[in-house]
């Protein structure tokens, strides 16, 4: 017991800021680097990332990421089930913001099938759309924050991402694995008094933001963890793939909502923030103000929302959106609809599509290809977190090991998706 | 108005590219608002440094690869390169066809970002990219075997995992199912479809006029 509690004897020869005390390395002696994992089971690693580091002392000279360990085959298993089955699957890929993978899966089936969808479905995809950036950005910032050891955002901002659940339940009854947007539309209309309880949260969601904000943004203790740690530059951020907030982090101003507008994103008013030097800090900021113009673009759905009171929120194309539980109590036309759609599903005309979103993470694309048939013959997931992932060797390199948690927080990666 | 991304049309840019690439391109094709390039395999590299450096094509993103099978072809795997010019605002995908033991030239040099994709690839379709400097497997577990991805390969695998109290390790055994895998098959026989069972026969007696009388 006490040869364990008795600090190590400290030679009193010692000079102040030299690692290793000569004293102690005999003449000839080989140091080496060594290796050690960092993960699978690291709370920094943010799910089961294992990051094999070669160090030099404390300094990183090769990191090599293996993933996989969360890999369920989702893209085989989709080939054996028909595109509504299919369609839950994408919720368990980034479980942060699981409508938002819908979102480009189903949009891909409809390019395909080639209908037209409701302007009110529109509205209320756009509305959840940005209620998941939040939701997701709430747990990356956080996270980040705790990680490089701020505690207190984490609390604060998790009380309202409850909230948030809330409101996902309350649309599609399940908090987290909603299955809410559905080829045609969405699947339910909103419950009587959603719109209003959203609204009273997004109004008070800035104060929250402002506080956490005022907490991290000039703390010298979260600044020196961040500012020029994991830094890259605008081109090297297109070679390695980047996309969404890591793209804009490093100065580009390119998100799909605004370059390559889907839904109803080209008619609402919004800004794009960007970084300038493309690190940690800059990613995070990026993070913290797109959840401000989230909140714009909540603001201007609810309005839209309340001058289309009882508008269609799917297509009324029954060969492809099943009717209602009660109109198919009443007509045998929807019951043999509802039967067919539940049992044989609708066919997709063959041809191939990639269709890609701003999901919170980046570019989230569907390569999808049908045969005709009403199963897909290929569908291929685009994770964003691959290649962000991918690159953590580059940013990684020649840093600090507590830096590495710095700069996996802010690439935000979630292993539902990297891995699929 | 559509509900679907938006972005600039492909007007001229597979004109510029078979210009540019006229030999190696086997087919251009444009579907649903997206242009297809179907290369020679060996020409990979040149076509998306090509795609890449020619200023008014500017496909400056890689931003995936994707593998898809297809038995019933003489090669039978395709592989997507899907590109996207930041400058232009348009998207492009390239594909080449291979077969299990044809290798699809590596474009690492290229695109950094290539090196997860084509491992990928390798891993769930067994498509071999020569020259890619670290083509291990990266999905599936160490030590895994097969290429899960491929049409032949069965959905439940063939090897399942447990915890052996014995071993106290975490233990591989053949899959054992304990209800058959089934795999219903909804799709309705009549529709679009204008031989009905029983219509065989009336085409036999056809043929062979003899016979029915």
């Amino acid at each position: 017991m006490s040869d364990i509690d008795a600090p190590a004897a400290i030679p009193a020869d010692a000079v102040e800021g030299q690692l290793i005390d000569p004293t102690l390395v005999q003449a000839g002696t080989q140091i080496q680097n060594y290796m050690i994992n960092f993960g699978p089971q690291h709370p920094a690693a943010h799910g089961v990332l294992r990051l094999v580091m070669e160090l030099d002392g404390e300094l990183i000279e090769r990191c090599d990421p293996h993933i996989g360990l969360l890999h369920r085959g989702t893209e085989k298993l989709i080939e054996y089930k028909t595109y509504l089955q299919a369609l839950p699957y994408m919720d368990r890929l980034d479980y942060c913001s699981p409508m938002a993978m819908e979102h480009s899966y189903v949009l891909a089936i409809e390019k395909l099938l080639g209908v037209e969808v409701p302007r009110r479905a529109q509205v209320i995809r756009v509305l959840w759309a940005e209620i998941m950036r939040i939701s997701n950005h709430i747990l990356n910032t956080g996270a980040h924050a705790m990680d490089v050891g701020a505690l207190t955002p984490i609390l604060w901002l998790f009380a309202e991402r409850e909230r948030l659940y809330q409101f996902s339940e309350r649309v599609s009854g399940a908090r987290m694995h909603a299955a809410y947007f559905r080829p045609g539309g969405v699947h339910q209309d909103m419950p009587a008094g959603l719109a209003e309880d959203i609204r009273a949260w997004a109004n008070g969601f800035p104060k929250v933001l402002d506080e956490v904000q005022g907490l991290v943004a000039d703390n010298r203790i979260f600044k020196q963890r961040n500012v020029d740690i994991g830094v890259i530059s605008a081109q090297d951020a297109i070679a390695w793939g980047f996309t969404g907030p890591c793209l804009r982090g490093s100065g580009i101003a390119w998100d799909l909502r605004k370059s390559q507008p889907y839904e109803i994103y080209a008619d609402l008013e919004f800004d794009v923030p960007v970084g300038m030097n493309g690190d940690c800090y800059d990613r995070f900021m990026v993070r913290m103000e797109e959840m401000r113009q989230s909140l714009r673009i909540i603001e201007q759905c609810l309005n839209r929302l309340q001058h289309m009171e009882g508008e269609p929120i799917a297509s009324l194309d029954r060969k492809l959106v099943p009717p209602s539980r009660g109109e198919m109590k009443r007509s045998m036309e929807a019951l043999i609809h509802h039967f067919k759609l539940y049992t044989e599903g609708f066919k997709v005309p063959p041809g191939e599509v990639y269709v890609a979103t701003e999901s919170p993470k980046g570019e989230f694309g569907i390569y999808l290809v049908s045969d005709g048939t009403n199963k897909p013959y290929r569908c291929h997931i685009r994770a964003t977190g691959m290649s962000h992932l991918q690159a953590m060797d580059y940013l990684c390199k020649g840093h600090m090991l507590a830096d590495a948690p710095a700069v996996l927080g802010s690439l935000d990666i979630v292993f539902g998706e990297v891995d699929r | 108005m559509s509900h679907l991304p938006a972005f600039a049309g492909n007007e001229g840019v597979a004109e510029r590219a078979l210009a540019l690439l006229g030999g190696h391109v086997i087919d251009a094709a444009e579907a649903v608002g997206e242009l297809t390039l179907l290369v020679q395999r060996d020409c990979i590299g040149l076509v998306l440094r090509t795609l890449r450096d020619t200023p008014d094509l500017a496909f400056e993103q890689l931003l995936d690869i994707c593998g898809a099978d297809y038995p019933e072809r003489a090669e039978r795997f395709e592989v997507n390169y899907h590109l996207l010019s930041l400058r232009h605002n348009r998207r492009i995908r390239v594909k080449v066809s291979t077969d299990e033991e044809a290798p699809v030239p590596s474009v690492t040099s290229l695109f950094p970002c290539a090196g997860w994709f084509e491992r990928e690839t390798w891993d769930c379709y067994g498509v071999y990219f020569e020259g890619n400097p670290d083509l291990r497997r990266i999905l599936t577990d160490y030590g895994f075997e097969g290429h899960p991805f491929r049409k032949d390969f069965p959905l439940s695998g063939h090897v399942e995992l447990r915890y052996s109290e014995e071993q106290g390790r975490v233990v591989y055994e053949p899959v054992t199912l304990k209800q058959d895998f089934r795999n219903f098959d909804f799709l309705s026989p009549w529709e679009g479809q204008w031989q009905l069972p029983g219509d065989e026969k009336a085409v036999a007696d056809a043929d062979g006029k003899d016979s029915a009388k």
